[in-house]
């Protein structure tokens, strides 16, 4: 059995409108029918646009959202085997409270330890995580934000977990802190056998931690492959679209890069269909109509007309 | 739930270990710097001891604050008596001494002013968290609530209530509690509506961290700042409110010396002895001012930004 196995997983969220009786008036489509395995000491990645729903399909593993429908199924306690690290590194360490306290909350919520034994195990994840274990006392605000992201995968790392959800846990860092806080999580990994499922925007920092690599659109996944095979030989016009649009570190290397026109479409009355087909340059009169599925063995994508290998996506035809 | 801050606090800090101030005791100092709010508190020490030493001025004068001297306080033709050696500030129409009143009536106003102010907060904390963190049908039924305790007008409130159970100091500060609470609960809400969505109570959540322990641990210690500044803006508006109820005799038992009480007797007399209403009105002035110029001096400190 994979350590987590999310089937079919669907999470709306109403819309409600009225004063006094409020009543439904919508729904937001944030996640629409996810399946997709994570295996144990794997790193899986997921990209996707903002609003694709990969955050909401983060909280759902974590337990912070109850599914709408379909099945969460994790080898362990949820809420104490899955972890999660948060984008916000501002946000999600208490302004409050004690740096010391704060990593501790895993222990003390799951009646882990005594006292003194705890400010141990305090110590020693800060030293893990990189951190001064003498700045125990010290609050939040007197941290850079690289740090408070390093405190924040140490209160993660506390229960031992066996899962770590991390939600664009370097996004928003500076790009030279981003690269330490990636390479930690990854010495991390070595060290401690951990399994991530690591959501971002920023391609590149996916294509280096990830075995393999789900690209969300619109609530859905549309290619899951592992690495390096999705991106040098993406099927889904819209993950070529993505890499296209990547920066790359050779500026003589040829670009084409394909322009997709138009906005994402709102997730509370989604496109017939597939998903794509009002923004993509392939899309033909079945695509409005019949909702591809995600097939394939390993390499899955959901797309009628997938690219051809080597086949490049013309950006003339994108728009009307 | 034993390992708080409090037990990080009391482990002891090693010497090479540089020690960061701590966000209270920044506010503490900035405070000190605040020349207005230094002076407020100097005068709110001046009251407090005014309202402790009372037995003291009582034993130094030889007046009692209930019982009248009509041979020493009253001229021959039944007026009170000037300021002077005897009568520090005076005596009262009936023959009373004034400033051991008045220092008396600091204890009820103090008394009634922070009580009330506690019980309200006290209330006002718990309803505010309650409605701001479950939201939902608990929020919908306190809000309403509230608007009904807003709606309600104090004054006949609290004729009815006098004249049903009698005047006393508790049901003062029950009614001033009553009408202050909702102030409270609101901005209590508002800020627990904000603090439920952030990460890090997000981060406890996931942990399975009970809703007790997220309000009282996680959400509590962000709204200390605002709870102590409009608990500090709370405790001058009661001793004003505590006034006005006994000005009207529908306060303390009307024998008790109180500020709003001694006002209240001055109205005849104000013509021919002025310091029967300057003095304690200028009292509640300056204790009001001072509680009031404090708790803006708190905010500010607390919240350096705004």
């Amino acid at each position: 059995m994979s350590l987590l196995e999310v089937s079919d997983v669907r999470k709306y969220f109403p819309i409600k409108s009225g004063i006094f009786f409020q009543r439904e008036v919508g729904r937001v489509h944030a996640v629409d029918g996810v399946s997709l395995s994570v295996e144990a000491g794997e790193t899986l990645g997921v990209v996707g646009e903002s609003g694709c729903g990969k955050s909401t399909l983060a909280r759902c593993m974590t337990g912070l959202h109850e599914v709408t429908s379909g099945t969460i199924a994790f080898d362990g306690d949820v809420r104490r085997d899955v972890q999660m690290v948060f984008q916000d590194p501002y946000g999600s360490l208490n302004p409050r409270r004690r740096i010391g306290s704060i990593i501790a909350d895993p222990l003390v919520i799951h009646r882990e330890g005594t006292p003194s034994s705890r400010r141990g195990r305090v110590r020693d994840l800060m030293a893990l995580v990189g951190l001064n274990p003498e700045h125990y006392n010290r609050f939040p605000a007197e941290f850079s934000g690289g740090q408070r992201q390093r405190v924040g995968i140490a209160r993660a790392l506390a229960l031992n977990p066996r899962l770590v959800v991390c939600d664009e846990p370097v996004s928003a860092l500076d790009v030279s802190i981003q690269a330490q806080v990636v390479n930690l999580l990854k010495d991390l990994q070595t060290e401690l056998g951990l399994t991530y499922v690591f959501i971002a925007h920023d391609l590149s920092v996916v294509r280096y931690v990830s075995d393999r690599v789900a690209v969300m659109y619109l609530g859905k996944i549309v290619e899951i492959a592992p690495g390096e095979e999705l991106y040098e030989r993406p099927r889904h016009p819209y993950t070529a679209a993505l890499l296209s649009a990547a920066s790359v570190a050779d500026p003589d290397r040829p670009r084409d890069r394909v322009v997709l026109r138009g906005d994402v479409p709102s997730p509370i009355s989604p496109p017939s269909g597939c998903r794509f087909h009002p923004r993509c340059p392939k899309a033909q009169e079945r695509c409005r109509v019949e909702e591809p599925l995600l097939l394939g063995d390993g390499h899955k994508w959901a797309c009628h007309f997938p690219l051809e290998p080597g086949e490049r996506l013309r950006s003339a035809e994108v728009g009307r | 739930m034993s390992l708080t801050d409090a037990a990080f606090e009391a482990e002891p800090v090693h010497a090479e270990v540089v020690h960061g101030k701590g966000p209270w005791q920044l506010a503490w100092e900035r405070l000190r710097r605040d020349k207005a709010a230094v002076i407020s508190m100097a005068v709110i020490v001046l009251v407090a001891l005014l309202a402790l030493l009372a037995p003291l001025f009582a034993l130094i004068t030889g007046h009692d604050p209930l019982t009248q001297y009509p041979e020493t306080a009253l001229t021959p033709e039944g007026l009170p008596v000037g300021p002077g050696a005897d009568f520090w500030l005076g005596a009262d129409s009936l023959g009373r001494d004034l400033f051991v009143r008045l220092a008396y009536g600091a204890r009820i106003s103090l008394l009634v002013g922070l009580s009330a102010t506690l019980l309200a907060t006290v209330f006002g904390v718990v309803v505010g968290l309650l409605a701001g963190y479950y939201g939902g049908w608990v929020d919908g039924v306190l809000a309403r609530v509230l608007d009904v305790v807003l709606s309600f007008p104090y004054l006949l409130v609290a004729i009815v209530l006098v004249a049903a159970v009698g005047a006393s100091v508790a049901l003062t500060i029950f009614v001033i509690a009553f009408f202050s609470f909702a102030a409270m609960a609101r901005v209590v809400r508002g800020q627990t509506i904000g603090y439920r969505e952030r990460e890090f109570t997000e981060a406890v959540r996931s942990l399975g961290a009970s809703p007790l322990r997220i309000m009282v641990i996680d959400v509590l210690p962000n709204l200390v700042a605002p709870v102590t500044v409009l608990a500090s803006l709370l405790i001058p508006t009661s001793i004003v409110f505590e006034a006005t109820l006994s000005f009207l005799g529908l306060g303390v038992d009307p024998r008790t010396p109180s500020w709003g009480a001694i006002l209240a007797d001055s109205t005849d007399f104000y013509r021919v002895a002025p310091g029967l209403l300057v003095f304690p009105a200028v009292l509640l002035l300056l204790t009001t001012l001072a509680f009031n110029l404090l708790g803006d001096g708190i905010r500010d400190a607390l919240d350096p930004k705004r």
